[in-house]
């Protein structure tokens, strides 16, 4: 993770992509949305939704893998540099989430996420709270997850190793 | 036959469900599958966290809030599922093997403009902890099919209704 200073408004930043399997929907469904349309082809096909398609919360959950993982690779590639890399906090929650459109079973959903604003934490003041609208499109080129979230980030020089 | 269309909801009506228990082994199972930070998965990372111990994904948080409203009341209504959530608070962490209460609260509900066969209730969902603390707090918008089709208002009038193709 690059500190708070280092992160740039209208930075965006490719997540990579995930195929869903019926499979991996159902199962997802089972524990967490067990709505006929998540769980099973045929009550799906009699569904507004036509077939079967993802819990709108897998679809979120996804992107948090997949933004983990892009972390994870950064902050490797940061290391290798002899770089600090800084600390990510936890988010405080997001707002705005529209599922646009029904992620089905075979679509390959492509991730991305833009940072759109920062401001220095009030109450943390060793830490910076970016907001980031984060996007998922479908292999058609159309969005079908969009919402915006917020993390504390670590400020350059600004933190010991304790939690604020 | 669902019991719940969407006449049956009005604005101030609550549905509560659990407490659940939620088992260590799922939760960090969770996080190892959609979201493997450290506070979420190693007991020492975490403790030097700002969440100061081992603590739920926020995703886990709310799939968990989305099954307890599927157990609640949803499985017994004319869900069409949901066109998103105006906003989420990640207000307290959660713990391995804590219990969460689930409560719904619904705080308006309107007819759809486009199709005279739905409606939308617009729900604030929280889990409640074992402090009587809101852990988490959502608010979202379910789309459920009517009982009867109603206007759809002037734009649309005059479209045939398409009762039924709720699931």
């Amino acid at each position: 993770m690059k500190f708070f200073e280092d992160i740039a408004v209208g930075e965006r930043i490719a997540l990579g992509s995930h195929t869903f399997t019926a499979d991996a929907i159902k199962a997802f469904a089972r524990r967490f949305d067990p709505q006929p349309f998540h769980l099973d082809e045929e009550a799906a096909a009699r569904s507004h939704f036509g077939a079967l398609c993802a819990s709108g919360w897998h679809t979120g959950a996804m992107w948090m893998r997949l933004m983990v993982d892009y972390q994870r690779t950064e902050d490797a590639a940061m290391r290798s540099r002899g770089e600090p890399v800084a600390r990510l906090g936890p988010s405080p929650g997001f707002r705005e989430l529209k599922w646009l459109k029904p992620v089905y079973v075979g679509d390959t959903v492509d991730y991305a996420t833009e940072v759109v604003e920062k401001r220095v934490s009030k109450s943390r003041p060793n830490w910076g709270l970016i907001s980031i609208r984060n996007t998922g499109a479908n292999q058609a080129g159309e969005t079908v997850i969009s919402f915006v979230s917020a993390a504390f980030v670590e400020r350059r020089g600004r933190t010991a190793r304790e939690a604020p | 036959m669902p019991r719940l269309f969407w006449e049956d909801f009005t604005a101030g009506q609550a549905f509560e469900h659990g407490p659940r228990r939620l088992p260590r082994d799922e939760m960090l199972g969770f996080a190892a599958e959609f979201d493997p930070q450290p506070m979420h998965l190693d007991e020492a990372a975490a403790r030097e966290s700002m969440l100061g111990g081992l603590a739920a994904s926020g995703w886990y948080a709310c799939a968990i809030a989305m099954r307890l409203a599927v157990d609640a009341f949803i499985h017994d209504s004319t869900s069409m599922g949901a066109p998103g959530v105006d906003e989420v608070r990640w207000l307290l962490p959660i713990r391995p093997d804590d219990a969460v209460l689930f409560r719904a609260t619904v705080l308006e509900t309107r007819a759809s403009r486009s199709r005279p066969d739905m409606g939308l209730v617009k729900f604030r969902f929280e889990l409640i902890d074992g402090d009587n603390q809101c852990a988490l707090s959502l608010v979202t918008s379910l789309m459920l099919g009517r009982r009867q089709a109603g206007s759809a208002g002037p734009a649309l009038a005059g479209q045939t209704a398409d009762v039924g193709s709720a699931s």
